[in-house]
């Protein structure tokens, strides 16, 4: 029987909900890794019981864990992340030049062909990829060696790289985006790299249409039209219909439109859903009403969705890899928020419910359809 | 044989329940000791001293015989008392929040 398999990355261990495809029970294995900062959790497309967990923390650095057996067991595996090269600097937040440090993995990307291959984006923001099941990692450092590379700055939680996309209509296509520097593309697997922030604009940086110094967020894309991406910056939730040449602002009636994550429903990809936040120094839904906003004409117009969700004295955040969705039919809508609760829709988002309450604060969630 | 214990997040990732006891070549340093521990439990690279540079990590120190020894030269000898393996290492998680 087809069901859903949620992974849930926290400030204390990693989470495990599983479900049959009704989505109405819920069992909860965990926590994975107690103790540890748990980043993000995401398994394989090609074979769905491998999957990969990032470990982290500030006494013991970065591991990473694999498990072959949809997170019965775990092994861990290779966490030698070394610069190509001399790394040389960044700009730091007081605009001096900081030398490139490695701190953590922010995110994993599987490949969509290949279980063994995995792409990690970390901070201080570099790509690396795997293609041994993590036990050896390199990094495509024609990104981190761009010629903007030494004017990238971090943004408050440090300077990552975390949002990959992996285009599933050309292998050679990596979309990703670096806080505080933008968004990238490379058109030869990974080897050479592009920014793409053309008609993005931001306040807080010296030239505010700036080719890099953006604060992505998140991007997104659906996979039968990978050219059209979605993207949630600091401020403004904008839309590309060329692969990233250029941007405009898709913001319309959302009541904020700063926010972390951005999610485009399964089956319909005008169909987008973003959390709005009141703003970057108050990282709490607008009113105290956690509120997700859907969007079924790919932007500008957009409803919010409110059934089951608390519509008062609320102030928790949603972080930016902490929004997902499955499979199935109607498209099933997950996100995690900083108070601990995962909530649920398994009708697209017109209703939720908590699936799990009273993690540590989430981090990440990911959803597996499983067949 | 040189006794360590180390952690417990460590000691969880390593499946192990109390100390462990190397089998260590002379000279018995912080350098010999670590290398040894590594050897026979990989997935410690990188927990306890940079994979690069080989500096122990900010937040761990290295106590033994109610010393501590987490400044001294990595090469230098570790006290008699834990290459008699009478007294233990000890590897410790700094104190801090979190």
């Amino acid at each position: 029987m087809a069901g859903v398999r949620v992974l849930v990355g926290t400030r204390k261990g990693a989470f495990i909900l599983t479900s049959d495809s009704t989505r109405e029970r819920w069992d909860v294995s965990g926590p994975h890794f107690a103790g540890w900062e748990i980043y993000h959790v995401k398994g394989s497309p090609v074979n769905p019981n491998r999957l990969y967990a990032s470990q982290s923390n500030g006494w013991f650095g970065q591991l990473i864990q694999r498990s072959d057996d949809g997170g019965a067991t775990w092994e861990p595996v290779g966490n030698g992340f070394v610069y190509d090269g001399i790394p040389g600097t960044h700009q730091w937040y007081d605009g001096t030049q900081h030398p490139w440090e490695f701190t953590r993995v922010w995110h994993l990307e599987p490949s969509l062909t290949d279980a063994d291959t995995v792409y990690a984006g970390v901070e201080d923001a570099a790509l690396f990829r795997s293609v041994d099941g993590g036990m050896t990692w390199q990094e495509l450092s024609g990104l981190r060696q761009h010629t903007s590379g030494p004017s990238w700055q971090p943004g408050a939680g440090g300077m990552c790289l975390h949002t990959i996309k992996l285009d599933p209509s050309n292998p050679a296509r990596i979309f990703v985006a670096i806080s505080a520097a933008g968004a990238f593309r490379s058109d030869d697997a990974g080897t050479t790299w592009q920014p793409i922030n053309r008609g993005l604009r931001s306040e807080g940086i010296p030239d505010q249409d700036a080719e890099v110094g953006h604060c992505v967020h998140s991007i997104t894309l659906h996979p039968s039209r990978p050219d059209v991406l979605f993207m949630q910056k600091h401020w403004d939730v904008m839309r590309s219909d060329n692969a990233g040449e250029l941007w405009h602002e898709v913001s319309g009636n959302l009541p904020s439109d700063f926010g972390f994550p951005i999610a485009v429903h399964a089956h319909e990809p005008e169909t987008i859903y973003v959390v709005p936040i009141k703003s970057d120094s108050e990282h709490f839904p607008p009113d105290g009403k956690l509120r997700v906003y859907r969007s079924r004409t790919g932007g500008n117009e957009w409803e919010p969705l409110t059934n089951g969700l608390p519509q008062s004295d609320c102030y928790v955040n949603v972080l930016r890899d902490a929004l997902a969705v499955d499979e199935l039919d109607s498209c099933g809508i997950y996100f995690g928020t900083s108070g601990g609760q995962v909530y649920a829709s398994a009708d697209s988002g017109d209703s939720w419910a908590p699936i799990v309450r009273d993690l540590p604060a989430v981090m990440s969630v990911e959803v597996q359809t499983l067949p | 044989m040189i006794r360590v214990l180390l952690p417990a997040h460590l000691r969880t990732l390593a499946r192990l329940k109390g100390e462990l006891e190397l089998q260590v070549e002379a000279p018995i340093t912080q350098r010999s000791v670590l290398d040894a521990l590594e050897a026979s439990y990989p997935m410690l690279r990188g927990t306890i001293r940079d994979q690069v540079t080989q500096q122990r990590r900010a937040f761990v120190r290295f106590f033994a015989c109610e010393q501590d020894l987490s400044h001294e030269p990595p090469d230098a000898p570790l006290p008699d008392a834990v290459a008699a393996g009478t007294e233990p290492f000890l590897i410790v998680g700094a104190i801090a929040g979190g």
